[in-house]
């Protein structure tokens, strides 16, 4: 170092001469103190979820729709499954809006023909979605098919918590004999494909609402099984339990009172990651006719009845499509951000 | 390396657990399955309706009917179909299985080596506009179901743009391309997201700092030292993924008309065809665990932490 | 002292988080001759790593070097592209990282791993570069070193590992190797052939070292000279010997008192109280205060300048005022002296 970065002789000559004096112990610092505030695990994860713009707009978005089908049970703007032939394969129609495909014309042979006129629809009866085959209320319809998708989703997601989060701690949390046995039928359950299961189930039972959500129940614990029986494995050497045995709490005390708690993040995320996946399998279900039966509306069939005549009606595809997309997007958008929001590193 | 087999063994037997499991559960609930397997049950008399159990078998004991239906199995017969002209179950799959075959596996191909790339570059580029423009192509090809992205290929570009068949397996690759596409959407989708995850992992890992260390360019470093380690955990969710193919087939195949096994299964489950929904359901858990018990042993393979070390088990 | 190889001026970089702007070196000046070996010395988050990184321009995504110069063959590194960078990394500049047990790509042989920058800088042919591996196999004492080049990283120890990142970081004889931590992550033992290895390397092939530790201990063995980092700034620099026997600085006063002696007067190992600050919100003043039993009143104003204690010797405390009140070292400290002293002679005679 042969420039000297700063000569002695160079003092700062405005620093008082009567500042070179210790620092009293009165005014010493606090040398243990933590500049960070600390957040609360959820207060910590609600604040990264809020940096995450797609997953707030979906939850915002899914809660809407939340309520609009709570609403929907008593107000919905028709019955789904009142039939109403003379008013049948109506395009939509909604007041106030002229673009050809929403008022109420649809296209026949190259020309715009106002189909409400046809067949004498009163002015002030309008269809928003246009109507089915049968004159059915496509509204209606696909709010009841939402409805159904929703119902059966957090059913579903209801019955993997019981049965996952049971099965995953006690095997996680009895260890030893009783591990290994759970886990041996866990890898031999997990060979059968569920759809095979769901197949072999609705076969066996009436194809309907409840059908369907025994049928998901008995597949979708697998995954939330083993993830739980994972992450207890991992707490229950940690500290914490240690100090609650030797306080003397019984096994069960500590399980559910120390241990799921600590598990509630890996949880929620699980427990998101199987809605939008119950939502497809009751469509894909009700699609290839084994599901929901007519004339109950899901959004399978919705889309089943729809594709057939897609060409010519495709306001009758295009609705409970886009309602399910939207669904399943925002699900999986809000359970992609829970899931960087309270383990910023864990992977699917 | 006795580690390793060990373990393969050991898979093998679980294996083998599993599928004598999943073969009596099927053969008792279609045992004790309401409805009846003739089409025209009202219009038969008790005496036509003997003479049928007869033939097909059903008028035996269950114990007796158990052990014929598992020794037949072994030897790939599944017995008579009880809808479709009396044919023997294996010669209906059999014929159906090339197609469907060929669709799972150019759907299998198309669909990975595509999300492979996306996920890379994705990583490659975090929080960029492309990388943001990747994963809204995950989102949209993990929630739209394939049944509609189906429907919507096969009236865009079948219907309108004219450019392949809308349905039916008659013009040679032209009619797999819509089905392929369709059915490659979602393992396109799960192997970008996985790609992308397990890609900045390792981008981030030490070693990937010693390439760089070493003054090889951003680009080499992500092939020659990041793609082989983020591809490897990748094969463990082959399994998933064949699974939503095997899932995908069923609507893909009827919504293009196409002589599969998936368009089959829907047939026999629609007409109570018991045998042939017992030899479907066989074949795709049959499946399903030979393509986990191959995933084992690839992993295996490729990692050389397991290949030698053997003590991962 | 030699000719300079690198000069560090006023070098700033900060780190982008959700919390806000962490300024991690905040003003770092230093020169590397050549031929010499110069230990960064400091706690975790005392910015040594991220100078280092600056070095080799390897900073995270996040960071970004907001002043200062880094002259290396008389240019500005900081200036430079990419991808010319690309052509001073492993080859005139190399590094080697902390933990050998992440440092090697895991589906890799390690042979390949060492030839690499090889055919990269030296543009020599697949079986040239694995001659040359040979030859870096034997340099770092790796044994049966024809078989071992085939081999998988999680075939080696530990030590093993560190020994081929240190080979790897060799290919292509570098001017300068920084060596981030690299007994850190090791056992006792290895830690000291490591450094016997390092020592006998730097004999060997003449290149300058940075060392990054954070402990003051091992720098005895191997460094010419030792610069102090604390809260992103060098606080005292100077040879080992003015380090040791004649430290101005009370932050080096706590780092020589922690380094733990066999015959340890002391009763309990010495620890520095408090915590490292903040640097999302560096104190005012000077950044020690806030842990220094001698703190002045002046600490909690001004920050200190860089006095001259001799031509090689620099600390940053106003302790060097003249108008300061004299602190004489802690008697602790000179107590340690003989024992600094007996290590340091010892490994001289272990090294013949």
């Amino acid at each position: 170092m042969d420039e000297p970065i700063n000569e002695n002789k160079n003092l700062s000559p405005k620093i008082p001469s009567s500042y070179f004096t210790p620092l009293d112990d009165t005014h010493h610092f606090d040398n243990e103190r933590i500049a960070a505030p600390s957040l609360s695990f959820y207060q910590d994860a609600w604040r990264r979820l809020k940096k995450n713009k797609a997953a707030v707009a979906s939850m915002i978005i899914l809660l809407l729709i939340i309520l609009v089908e709570v609403l929907s049970i008593w107000y919905s703007p028709y019955d789904p499954n009142l039939q109403n032939v003379p008013h049948a394969n109506l395009p939509p129609r909604i007041p106030h809006v002229n673009i050809n495909g929403f008022n109420g014309k649809a296209k026949i042979s190259g020309v715009w023909v106002d189909k409400y006129e046809l067949v004498h629809v009163p002015k002030d009866l309008n269809y928003y979605f246009g109507t089915d085959a049968f004159g059915r209320d496509l509204l209606s319809r696909v709010l009841a098919g939402t409805r159904v998708s929703l119902l059966i989703a957090l059913a579903a997601a209801f019955f993997d918590l019981i049965i996952g989060i049971t099965y995953g701690l006690v095997s996680g949390w009895k260890g030893g004999s009783v591990d290994t046995i759970m886990q041996r039928i866990l890898e031999i359950i997990s060979g059968i494909p569920t759809l095979v299961v769901v197949i072999l189930m609705l076969l066996f039972i009436r194809p309907g609402v409840t059908s369907i959500i025994i049928a998901l129940g008995l597949t979708g614990w697998i995954t939330m099984a083993r993830v739980v029986r994972a992450e207890t494995l991992k707490l229950k050497n940690q500290e914490f339990v240690l100090a609650a045995r030797t306080l003397g709490e019984s096994s069960l005390n500590i399980a559910v009172g120390h241990i799921l708690p600590n598990l509630s993040g890996i949880i929620i995320i699980q427990t998101m990651f199987t809605i939008p996946s119950a939502i497809f399998f009751e469509a894909f279900l009700s699609f290839i006719g084994i599901g929901m039966r007519a004339p109950n509306a899901s959004l399978g069939t919705l889309l089943n009845e729809g594709y057939k005549t897609f060409r010519f009606l495709p306001h009758l595809m295009w609705f409970p499509a886009v309602a399910i997309c939207v669904i399943m997007i925002t699900f999986n958008l809000l359970a992609d951000g829970l899931r960087d929001a309270f383990d910023p590193k864990m992977k699917d | 390396m006795s580690g390793f087999f060990r373990f393969i063994l050991k898979r093998i037997v679980y294996m083998l657990i599993t599928l004598l499991l999943i073969s009596s559960c099927t053969f008792l609930l279609m045992n004790f399955l309401p409805g009846s397997p003739y089409g025209n049950e009202e219009k038969l008399t008790n005496k036509q309706r003997e003479v049928m159990n007869e033939r097909y078998g059903l008028n035996k004991p269950l114990g007796e009917r158990y052990i014929i239906y598992m020794s037949g199995m072994l030897k790939g017969d599944f017995g008579i179909s009880l809808q479709f002209g009396d044919q023997p179950v294996r010669s209906i799959l059999s014929k159906r299985i090339g197609p469907s075959l060929q669709l799972g596996i150019q759907a299998m191909i198309l669909g990975t080596s595509v999300g492979i790339i996306l996920g890379m570059i994705a990583a490659m580029f975090q929080n960029s506009f492309i990388d943001a423009i990747v994963s809204l192509i995950a989102i949209i090809g993990r929630s739209v179901p394939n049944f509609v992205f189906a429907v919507l290929l096969q009236l865009l570009f079948a219907v309108y743009l004219k450019l392949f068949p809308i349905a039916l397996w008659d013009k040679g690759f032209l009619s797999t391309v819509l089905p392929t596409v369709a059915l490659s959407v979602s393992p396109m989708a799960d192997s970008a997201r996985f790609i992308r995850t397990e890609m900045i992992e390792v981008l981030n890992s030490d070693y990937i700092e010693l390439a760089r260390a070493k003054g090889m360019s951003e680009w080499r470093v992500a092939f020659k030292h990041g793609l082989r380690n983020a591809l490897i955990p990748l094969i463990t969710i082959l399994g998933p993924m064949s699974v939503s193919l095997m899932t995908g087939s069923l609507v893909v195949e009827n919504i293009f008309a196409i002589p599969g096994i998936g368009e089959q299964f829907v047939k026999s489950i629609m007409t109570n065809d018991y045998s042939t929904i017992m030899a479907v359901t066989m074949l795709y858990s049959t499946m399903l665990v030979t393509i986990i018990l191959f995933v084992d042993i690839l992993y295996g393979i490729v990692d050389p932490r397991i290949r030698v070390g053997g003590g991962e088990y | 002292m030699g000719e300079k190889i690198l000069e560090i001026n006023d070098l700033h970089v900060s780190f982008q988080t959700f919390a806000g702007r962490v300024q991690a070196v905040r003003g770092v000046s230093l020169t590397l001759n050549k031929g010499e070996t110069l230990a960064l010395v400091g706690e975790s988050g005392s910015g040594k790593s991220v100078t280092c990184r600056s070095i080799m321009r390897l900073l995270s995504k996040n960071a970004s070097i907001d002043s200062g110069k880094i002259i290396f063959n008389g240019e500005d590194l900081l200036s430079k592209t990419d991808k010319e960078m690309q052509h001073i990394r492993g080859k005139d500049i190399a590094m080697v990282f902390q933990d050998p047990m992440t440092s090697l790509n895991p589906t890799m042989t390690v042979g390949k791993q060492v030839a690499e920058p090889i055919i990269l800088h030296q543009k020599l042919s697949k079986s040239e570069a694995m001659k040359k591996a040979l030859e870096l196999f034997r340099l770092v004492d790796i044994p049966e070193p024809e078989k071992r080049l085939k081999y998988y990283p999680h075939q080696f120890s530990g030590g093993q590992r560190q020994r081929i990142v240190i080979a790897i970081a060799l290919a292509c004889n570098p001017k300068i190797l920084i060596a981030d931590e690299p007994t850190t992550a090791l056992d006792v033992t290895i830690k000291a052939e490591i450094l016997d290895l390092m020592k006998s390397i730097q004999k060997k092939v003449s290149t300058s070292i940075i060392f990054v530790t954070h402990d003051l201990g091992v720098v005895a063995n191997i460094a010419n000279r030792v610069a102090v980092m604390y809260g992103g700034k060098i606080v005292e620099i100077g040879t080992v010997d003015e380090i040791f026997y004649n430290p101005k600085h009370p932050y080096t006063w706590g780092l020589l008192r922690s380094v733990p002696t066999l015959d340890d007067r002391e009763d309990s190992l010495y620890a520095i109280p408090g915590s490292p600050p903040d640097l999302l919100d560096p104190p005012k003043g000077d950044v020690f205060a806030q842990r220094n039993q001698y703190a002045l009143n002046v600490d909690a104003y001004y920050e200190p300048p860089m006095f001259k204690v001799s031509q090689t010797h620099y600390a940053s405390t106003w302790l060097l005022d003249p108008r300061a009140p004299k602190i004489k070292i802690p008697q602790s400290i000179a107590a340690r002296w003989q024992y600094f002293k007996s290590k340091k002679q010892s490994f001289k005679d272990k090294r013949g």
